[in-house]
C-alpha cells in the first residue's frame, strides 16, 4: 500500500494524487497542534449535530426553582438566571456557530474566489475596477459596519451572517487575484491556451485548484475571527435573538449576575475560546502544510 | 550634467506627485464607497424619517411639509449629493437621544476611545516587539512555543468575555483596579475640561488625584486590549524578523564577525517599514473593536455612543457614529501605506 501510494513512477492520475494527499495528512498528523485544531473543529460538528443526545436537560425548559444553581453533577455548568441547564444550552450553542461559520463559508469563500480570479485573469480596466470595489470593502471596519448592517435588517443571526457575508470576501478576492497573476502566465497555462482552451475552462479547471489551499487556509483561519464577531454581536444583542442558545447572547445575559454567579457569563465564554482556538490552530497547521512555499 | 541632474528631479518629484495622486484617489473611491454605503444602510432602515421628527399622530399635511423639507421627494442621487454635501460640512444632523448635533456628540465621545486606542496600542507595542524579536531568534526553543500559544489565545479570547472576567478577577475579588467608567462619579464633575483627554486636562490643570483615578480606570481595559494587540503583533514581529534573518546580509554581517546583537538590531531596523503597517492596524482595530470594549467597561466612548443609539433607534447617531470611525479608517490606512513607503529606502530610491 505504502509503495503504491509512493511510487515514483504512478500509473494513474489517481494514483499520484492520492500519493500526494498521503504525503500532506502524513504531514498535518505530525504537528500535534493542528491535529488538536482538528480535533476541536470536529467536536464543534459532533456537538452540533447530536445536540439532542449529547445535552442532558431541555436548553429551553425553564425551572425558575433551579434557578442561579451552581455546577454540580445535576447540572454540569450549573443553571442560569431562568433556571436553565447551561451545559445544555452551551451544547445547543454550538448550533448557532456551525451555522454561522458554515454559511459565511459558503458564501463568502466562492464568490471572492470568482472576483479574484477573474480580476487577475482579465487584467487591465476589469482588474482596476473590481480591485477598487474590495478596496472600499476591505478599507470598512467590519465590526461596525456589521452592527449598522444589522440594527437596518432588524437584529437576528440571518444578518449578523449577511453582515458578516458582505464585510468577508474582499480578503479573499485579493487572494485569488494574487495567485492568478503569479500562473496566468506561466507555461502551463500558455500550453493549455494555445490547445485552445476557453478562458471559463482554464480559470475553473487549471487555475482554480491552484489558489485553493490558499483560500482554504485563510477560509480557517478567518473562521476565528468570524466567531468572534457573531458572538460580538449576540453580546451586544444584535446577533441571535433569545431564546435561541447563543454564546456571545449567553454571556451578555450573564453579565447581570457576574458579581455572584460567575459560571453563567463564564462557560459560554470558554467555549467561544476553545472552538476559536480550534480553528487558529487548524489554520496555522493547514498552512504549514498547503502551502507550497513553505514546504 | 546638470541638465541630467535637472531631468532626474523633475522625474522624481513628478513620480511622487503620481504617488500622491494615486493615494489621493484611492482615499477619494473609498470615502465615497463608504458614504454610498451608510447612505444605502440609511434609506432602507425600517424607520420612517418622517415619524421619526413629527411622532405618530400627525395629519396628512404636516406629515407631507416635513417629507418635503427633508428631501425625500427629490430623486434618489439628488437625495445622496445633499447627503454628500451635509458630511462634508459635517453636519450628521441631530441626535435624537441627546438633542444635540451627532458632530458635537462624536467630538465629546471621540477621546475617549482614542485615549483607550492609544493605551492599548502602547502596550501592545512594548509587549509585542521584544517579544516578536525573541521568537524569531530564539526560533523552535521553548520561549518562541510559549510566545506562539500565549498569542494564539489572544487571537482567540473574545474581548467582550475577557472584559467580563477581568473585572470580576481585578476589581470584584482583588480590589487591584477602579471598576467601569473612565473617572469615579465624584471626579467626572470637578474635573475642568479643557482637551476632552482626561490625561491631558488632569495634568493640564494638576489635579493629580484625579489623574491617578483616570490611570486605575484605565488600566484594566487598556491591558487587556494591548495583551490582544501584543499577541498580533509579536506573530506579525516574528515572521518579519525570521524573513529578514534569512538574508544573505545577515549572513555577511555574520561573516564580518558582528556580535549577535549588532546582527539582530540590523534585521530588526530592515523591519520597521512593514512594523508600522502593522501598528497602524492595530490602532484602527482597537477604534473598531471600542464597540465591543466599551460596552462591558461603560467607558463613554464613541463605541458606546454608537451602541446606545442603536437601541434608542437613534440612526443619526448610529450613521454619523459609523461614517466618523469608518473615515478615521481610510485615512489611519492609506496614511501607513504612505508612512511605509516613505519608510522603506527601496522605494524612495526607485522614484529618485
Amino acid at each position: 500500500m505504502k509503495s503504491w501510494l509512493l511510487s515514483d513512477i504512478p500509473d494513474s492520475r489517481f494514483q499520484a494524487g492520492c500519493g500526494q494527499y498521503y504525503l500532506i495528512i502524513k504531514s498535518f498528523l505530525r504537528s500535534p497542534l493542528a491535529v488538536a485544531g482538528l480535533l476541536i473543529v470536529l467536536a464543534l460538528v459532533v456537538f452540533a449535530f447530536f445536540a439532542p443526545y449529547i445535552a442532558t436537560q431541555d436548553p429551553y425548559a425553564q425551572n425558575l426553582a433551579k434557578r442561579l444553581l451552581a455546577p454540580s453533577a445535576d447540572h454540569w455548568f450549573g443553571t442560569d438566571n431562568l433556571g436553565r441547564d447551561i451545559w445544555s444550552r452551551v451544547v445547543y450553542g454550538s448550533r448557532s456557530t456551525l451555522i454561522v461559520i458554515v454559511t459565511v463559508a459558503v458564501i463568502v469563500g466562492p464568490i471572492g474566489l470568482l472576483v479574484g480570479i477573474i480580476a487577475g485573469y482579465a487584467g487591465g480596466i476589469v482588474d482596476r475596477v473590481l480591485m477598487r470595489i474590495t478596496d472600499i470593502f476591505l478599507a470598512f471596519p467590519r465590526l461596525i459596519l456589521a452592527l449598522a448592517f444589522t440594527a437596518v435588517l432588524a437584529p437576528g443571526l440571518q444578518s449578523a451572517i449577511i453582515a458578516i457575508a458582505v464585510t468577508s470576501w474582499p480578503a479573499y478576492a485579493r487572494l485569488a487575484r494574487a495567485e492568478t497573476c503569479i500562473y496566468k502566465n506561466a507555461d502551463f497555462i500558455q500550453a493549455i491556451r494555445l490547445q485552445g482552451a476557453s478562458a471559463p475552462r482554464i480559470l475553473l479547471g487549471h487555475i482554480t485548484p491552484l489558489c485553493l489551499p490558499s483560500i482554504i487556509v485563510r477560509l480557517t483561519l478567518d473562521m476565528a475571527g468570524v466567531i468572534l464577531i457573531a458572538a460580538g454581536l449576540g453580546f451586544l444583542g444584535l446577533g441571535a435573538q433569545p431564546p435561541l442558545a447563543e454564546w456571545g447572547s449567553m454571556v451578555s445575559s450573564g453579565r447581570d449576575y457576574l458579581l455572584d454567579y460567575w459560571w453563567i457569563a463564564t462557560m459560554p465564554g470558554i467555549a467561544i475560546c476553545i472552538v476559536s482556538l480550534g480553528f487558529n490552530i487548524l489554520g496555522d497547521g493547514l498552512r504549514d502544510v498547503l502551502d507550497p512555499r513553505t514546504r | 550634467m546638470t541638465i541630467l541632474q535637472n531631468f532626474f528631479n523633475s522625474l522624481a518629484l513628478r513620480n511622487s506627485v503620481k504617488t500622491a495622486a494615486d493615494l489621493i484617489a484611492t482615499l477619494c473611491i473609498t470615502l465615497f464607497g463608504l458614504l454610498l454605503v451608510t447612505f444605502i444602510i440609511g434609506r432602507i432602515i425600517p424607520i420612517d424619517p418622517v415619524l421619526a421628527i413629527t411622532g405618530d399622530r400627525v395629519s396628512a399635511e404636516v406629515y407631507a411639509k416635513v417629507h418635503d423639507e427633508l428631501g425625500l421627494d427629490l430623486p434618489v442621487w439628488q437625495q445622496f449629493t445633499s447627503y454628500l454635501g451635509k458630511v462634508f460640512q459635517g453636519d450628521f444632523g441631530t441626535s435624537v437621544l441627546t438633542s444635540q448635533s451627532v458632530l458635537h456628540d462624536i467630538a465629546t465621545y471621540f477621546p475617549a476611545t482614542i485615549e483607550l486606542a492609544i493605551a492599548g496600542t502602547l502596550i501592545g507595542i512594548v509587549a509585542g516587539v521584544p517579544l516578536g524579536i525573541a521568537s524569531a531568534v530564539y526560533k523552535n526553543t521553548w520561549l518562541d512555543q510559549i510566545v506562539r500559544v500565549v498569542s494564539l489565545i489572544g487571537y482567540s479570547i473574545p474581548i467582550f468575555w475577557l472584559g467580563l472576567v477581568g473585572l470580576l478577577v481585578f476589581y470584584v475579588k482583588l480590589g487591584w483596579v477602579a471598576g467601569v467608567g473612565r473617572l469615579d462619579v465624584a471626579y467626572e464633575y470637578i474635573i475642568e475640561r479643557q482637551t476632552g483627554f482626561i490625561m491631558l486636562d488632569a495634568i493640564l490643570s494638576g489635579q493629580w488625584d484625579i489623574l491617578q483615578n483616570f490611570l486605575s480606570h484605565l488600566a484594566l481595559p487598556a491591558i487587556l486590549l494591548g495583551y490582544l494587540s501584543m499577541a498580533y503583533i509579536s506573530r506579525m514581529t516574528r515572521s518579519f524578523m525570521l524573513e529578514q534573518l534569512s538574508q544573505i546580509y545577515i549572513t555577511t554581517a555574520r561573516v564580518k564577525g558582528l556580535s549577535e546583537a549588532r546582527i539582530v538590531w540590523h534585521a530588526f531596523r530592515n523591519t520597521l517599514t512593514q512594523l508600522v503597517t502593522v501598528i497602524s492596524l492595530t490602532f484602527v482595530n482597537l477604534l473598531e473593536g471600542a464597540v465591543l470594549t466599551e460596552t462591558v467597561f461603560a467607558w463613554p466612548g464613541i463605541g458606546l455612543y454608537i451602541t446606545n443609539s442603536l437601541f434608542a433607534a437613534d440612526m443619526n447617531a448610529v450613521l454619523g457614529g459609523t461614517t466618523v470611525i469608518g473615515i478615521c479608517f481610510v485615512m489611519i490606512n492609506i496614511a501607513a501605506d504612505a508612512l511605509g513607503r516613505f519608510f522603506d529606502p527601496r522605494f524612495r530610491r526607485s522614484t529618485s
